[in-house]
C-alpha cells in the first residue's frame, strides 16, 4: 500500500529567525513554512530570503517538506524570491493572495523557467496556492486544477474575514463556506486542503475543537503559528489504535473475500462493501504515515 | 597539585582559604571527623531588654571587630535591604577586613562593591553571585582572598561544623518580638520561609535580628526562637517582597523550553519514578519548573498522590499541595507571594531549615530522601558534570543553590537544558567550572535528544523498553558544534578568585581570574 505524505502539521517561523532554522525541526511538524511575506518587514526582504537560502544548503530537514512563503509575484520581491530560493533547493512554496488562475500560471511559467536554466527537473517545484479573500475561494477548484505543480491549498482566515467585512469569531461560522468549498475542491483536484491559523496558541481547547472539525469536513492539515500546536494537531490527525485495528480487520478480510472491485463481506457483524474498504485503507494508510504502526 | 576525582588540578594550598582541604573524592566518599561549633555560653536575666535603638548600637554591643565574620540570609532576593543597610554603618563605624558570609548575594547587593574596594570587606562566601562584584572579581581579581561558594547544604554543614565560623549574624526578620522571636511568614514584608539562618541563628557568636515589624511577646509562630538572638532592632523597612519573584519562579511559555519540559515528563514516567508517594524537587528556571506542567496531567490521569515536594517553594508547588498531588510541602526558601500565603495557611506547607535541606553532615537531610531532582544547567560536559556558576567565558553568572545537594541525594537526577544558547554550545567536552559532579547525574534531557549517563544501565534498559530515542552525550555534543562551530578556550591567570566548595567541604573545583587580552 502507498504510504500518502501526511501534512497534517504546516509550522510558521519567520524567515528572519536563524534560530527558527535549527530549532523548527525539533518539533517535528509535517511541514515548516517559512515566511518571507507577511512575518518579514519590509526593508529585511532581502536579507530573509539570503538566509533562507543559506540554511536550504546547508540544514537537513529529514523528513519534514520545506516550504517557503514567497511575497506575491506582483511584489518587487515575489519573482526575486523564486529565482534565489529554487537555485538554492527550494522546491515548494506557498503562493499568497492567490485569486485567480492567471497567478498560478504566471508562477508556474517562471519555474520552469528558473528550472531550465538551473538544470532541475522540469515540474519538481511544487506550488502551494493560499486562498485568502473572496475570490480566491470562489476559484479555489480552478485554481487547484490550473496546474499540476499545484499539490496544496491552504486558507488564511485573517484576509478572507476583513476583505468578506465580517469579525473572525470563535465559532466561526463566517468561515464555514470557504473552509467546506475548499475542502471540496481539493478533494475533486486530488490535493491537499491545509486550514487557516489560530492565533490564539494559549486557547488550546478551541485550537483543538477547530481542528477536529477541519478534520471532520476534509481537511488534510493545520497551519500552525506555534510550536505547541504541533502536538496537538498530530493527536487530532492521527487515527487511534482501536481504528486503525479495526481498519486493518477490514482490510483483511477484503483481501481473502477478493471484493477489491465490488461486492459486499460480513466483519464482524457488519456489512463491509467498497467505500468502507477505501476509509479503512485510508486509515491504515494515516497510521502508516504517522509511524504509528510499519 | 593533585586531580580530584572530576579531573579537576586543585593546589595543595589556596592563598586566603583554609589549609588542609580535600579534593573531590566523590559523593560519598569523605567521611566527617570531629565535632560540630560549641559556642559560648550566654545566660539572661528577668527584665533584660534586647531591643536597641539602632544598627549602630548593635554593632558596637556585638563586639564587632576587624577581621571578623559576619552572615547574612538572601531570603528578600532582589528586594532586600538589610545587607546594605548594616554594612553602611559597619563602613561608618570604620571596621575594616570583614568577611561577609551570605547565603547567597543577588544584584540588589551590588554596593557591597564598594565597600569591598575600601577595604571594609575583604572576604566573601556565598552560594552564587551577579553583576559587577562578580565581573570585578573574574576579570580584576579585587579581593586577595578567593570567594567561597557553596550549596545551601554545604553553608548549614560549613557552620555547623566551625568552618565557616559567624562572629555576628545580621537575620532580616518581617515580624520578631522584643525577645527576638522571629518568622518569615507574617508582616507586611513577610518572604516566607525562614530556612536559610537558621544556623546562622545557632551557632553565630551573636544574632542581631532585624526588624520592621515588632510584634508583643510572644510571638505565636516562631522560626528562629528567642534563645538564640541577642539583640533586636527596628528599622524603617528591611525590604520589598515584590522583587523576590523573578521570572525564573513562573511556568515559561518559551516553546523550547516547553518542549525540552515535555520530554523530560516522557522520561520521568518511563523512568517509573512517578508512582504512589514519590518525593520530587525542580530547581527554578525555564524548563525545570516547566516539568511540573507535564507531569502534572500524568499524576491527575493515574490518579498518582506524591509523598512531598521540595525546594524553593513556587505558586506551582502550592498549586500542586492544593490539588492533593502531593501531601506536604517542604519549604526551604519561598519564591513568590504565592508561596509565602500558603505557608501562613497550609498546615501540610512545612518550613525547613538549610540543614534539614540539605546537609549532609547531619543525622537526616530531606535532600537524601527525594526519588526525583529536576536540575537546570549552564553548561554540561560529556562526563555529565554541570557548571551553573560561570559563564563560558569565565564569569562568575550564577550560583549552586541546592544543585549538588539534591543531585547527590535523588533517586534519579534528570538535568534539562537547551543544548545551544544562541551561538553557544551548551554541551561541551569540558564545564568551564564543575560545579555539580556527573556522578551524581543521571540523564540529560535536551531539544536535541535524551542522554543518559552510561553508569544508569538499568535506566538504559527501560528507556529502550519504552522507546524512548536515546543519544550519545559525544554524540550530541558534536551535534551542536557542527551548527555552533568548537568554541576557543578561555585563558586565565593563576590567581585563584574562587574556591567552589562540594558539599562535604571538599574543593570541586577553583575559578581563576580570566586573563585579559591586550589590544
Amino acid at each position: 500500500m502507498e504510504i500518502r505524505k501526511l501534512r497534517r502539521t504546516m509550522l510558521f517561523c519567520p524567515a528572519t529567525n536563524p534560530t527558527m532554522y535549527i530549532d523548527a525541526q525539533m518539533y517535528k511538524p509535517d511541514c515548516i513554512l517559512f515566511d518571507l511575506e507577511d512575518a518579514v518587514r519590509y526593508d529585511e526582504k532581502d536579507a530573509a530570503r539570503d538566509l533562507l537560502a543559506e540554511a536550504i544548503k546547508t540544514l537537513n530537514f529529514g523528513n519534514i517538506e520545506v516550504f517557503a512563503r514567497i511575497n506575491p509575484l506582483y511584489t518587487e520581491f515575489g519573482a526575486e524570491d523564486v529565482k534565489v530560493l529554487v537555485p538554492a533547493g527550494l522546491r515548494r512554496m506557498r503562493l499568497p493572495m492567490c485569486e485567480k488562475v492567471e497567478q498560478v500560471i504566471e508562477l508556474d511559467k517562471l519555474l520552469t523557467e528558473v528550472e531550465r536554466e538551473h538544470g532541475i527537473e522540469e515540474g519538481s517545484c511544487q506550488i502551494q496556492c493560499s486562498l485568502e479573500t473572496p475570490l480566491g475561494v470562489w476559484n479555489a477548484l480552478e485554481i487547484a486544477t490550473a496546474s499540476p505543480r499545484v499539490t496544496t491549498i491552504s486558507f488564511g482566515a485573517e484576509d478572507y474575514t476583513r476583505l468578506l467585512g465580517v469579525d473572525r469569531t470563535k465559532d466561526a461560522s463566517e468561515l464555514q463556506f470557504a473552509r467546506q468549498k475548499i475542502a471540496n475542491a481539493a478533494s475533486i483536484a486530488k490535493v491537499d486542503a491545509i486550514d487557516t491559523v489560530w492565533a490564539d496558541f494559549k486557547d488550546i481547547d478551541g485550537f483543538v475543537n477547530e481542528v477536529k472539525y477541519a478534520r471532520q469536513i476534509g481537511f488534510a492539515g493545520k497551519s500552525c503559528i506555534h510550536p505547541s500546536q504541533v502536538g496537538q494537531v498530530h493527536d487530532v490527525f492521527t487515527p487511534n489504535l482501536e481504528d486503525v485495528e479495526k481498519s486493518l480487520v477490514i482490510i483483511e478480510a477484503a483481501e481473502k473475500a477478493g471484493i477489491e472491485k465490488g461486492g459486499v463481506v460480513q466483519v464482524n457483524g457488519k456489512m463491509v462493501d467498497i467505500p468502507v474498504i477505501e476509509k479503512a485503507r485510508r486509515i491504515v494508510g494515516l497510521a502508516k504515515a504517522a509511524g504509528l504502526i510499519k | 597539585m593533585a586531580k580530584n576525582k572530576v579531573g579537576i588540578e586543585i593546589p595543595e594550598e589556596i592563598k586566603g582559604y583554609r589549609s588542609g582541604f580535600k579534593g573531590y573524592a566523590g559523593a560519598f566518599e569523605t567521611e566527617a571527623t570531629g565535632t560540630t561549633k560549641v559556642k559560648k555560653i550566654r545566660t539572661s536575666k528577668p527584665g533584660q531588654s534586647k531591643l536597641l535603638s539602632s544598627l549602630e548600637e548593635a554593632i558596637k554591643k556585638s563586639g564587632l571587630e576587624d577581621g571578623m565574620t559576619i552572615s547574612f540570609h538572601h531570603h528578600l532576593r532582589n528586594g532586600d535591604f538589610v545587607l546594605n543597610k548594616v554594612m553602611k554603618v559597619i563602613a561608618e563605624m570604620g571596621i575594616k577586613d570583614l568577611t561577609v558570609a551570605a547565603s547567597s548575594l543577588t544584584k540588589a547587593h551590588e554596593p557591597l562593591l564598594g565597600h569591598i574596594r575600601n577595604g571594609v570587606v575583604s572576604g566573601l562566601e556565598t552560594s552564587g553571585l551577579r553583576g559587577q562584584i562578580a565581573e570585578e572579581m573574574s576579570r580584576n581579581a579585587i579581593m586577595d582572598k578567593p570567594i567561597i561558594f557553596r550549596s545551601h547544604g554545604a553553608r548549614a554543614r560549613a557552620i555547623e561544623a566551625g568552618e565557616l565560623a559567624i562572629d555576628v549574624a545580621f537575620i532580616a526578620a518581617p515580624t520578631c518580638d522584643p525577645m527576638g522571636n522571629m518568622n518569615g511568614r507574617e508582616g507586611e514584608n513577610a518572604f516566607g520561609s525562614m530556612g536559610y539562618p537558621q544556623s546562622d541563628a545557632e551557632h553565630a557568636n551573636c544574632v542581631i535580628a532585624v526588624t520592621d515589624n515588632i510584634q508583643p511577646f510572644p510571638l505565636q509562630t516562631i522560626s528562629i526562637p528567642m534563645t538564640n538572638v541577642d539583640y533586636v532592632v527596628e528599622i524603617d523597612k528591611i525590604g520589598d517582597p515584590s522583587k523576590i519573584a523573578t521570572g525564573a519562579t513562573r511556568i515559561t511559555s518559551n516553546p523550547k523550553d516547553l518542549f525540552i519540559a515535555e520530554q523530560a515528563a516522557k522520561v520521568l514516567i518511563a523512568s517509573g519514578e512517578i508512582k504512589e508517594g514519590f518525593s520530587f524537587q525542580a530547581g527554578s528556571g525555564g524548563p525545570s519548573l516547566a516539568v511540573c506542567k507535564f507531569m502534572r496531567e500524568y499524576m491527575l490521569e493515574n490518579k498518582i498522590t506524591g509523598s512531598f515536594s521540595s525546594g524553593g517553594v513556587v505558586q506551582v508547588g502550592v498549586d500542586f499541595l492544593e490539588e492533593g498531588l502531593f501531601k506536604t510541602l517542604l519549604d526551604v526558601q519561598t519564591f513568590d507571594g504565592g508561596a509565602a500565603a500558603s505557608l501562613l495557611r497550609n498546615s501540610n506547607h512545612v518550613e525547613m531549615s538549610a540543614t534539614m535541606y540539605a546537609n549532609p553532615h547531619n543525622k537526616g537531610c530531606v535532600a537524601h530522601q527525594l526519588d526525583v531532582m529536576i536540575l537546570s544547567a549552564t553548561e554540561i560536559d560529556t562526563n555529565f558534570n554541570i557548571n551553573s556558576l560561570t559563564a563560558s567565558t569565565g564569569m562568575i553568572m550564577g550560583a549552586i543553590g541546592g544543585a549538588q545537594d539534591t543531585a547527590a541525594g535523588a533517586g534519579l537526577t534528570v538535568v534539562v537544558a537547551p543544548s545551544m544558547r544562541g551561538r553557544l554550545p551548551i554541551v561541551m567536552d569540558k564545564v568551564t567550572n564543575v560545579v555539580t559532579p556527573g556522578d551524581t547525574i543521571d540523564i540529560l534531557v535536551t531539544e536535541r535528544g535524551v542522554c543518559v549517563n552510561p553508569r544508569r544501565t538499568d535506566l538504559i534498559e527501560k528507556f529502550e523498553a519504552a522507546g524512548i530515542e536515546l543519544k550519545d552525550i559525544v554524540a550530541l555534543k558534536e551535534e551542536v558544534e557542527s551548527f555552533t562551530g568548537k568554541p576557543t578556550k578561555n585563558e586565565y591567570t593563576d590567581k585563584i578568585v574562587g574556591v567552589i566548595e562540594y558539599r562535604d567541604g571538599t574543593v570541586i573545583d577553583v575559578i581563576r581570574q580570566i586573563k585579559t587580552k591586550k589590544a
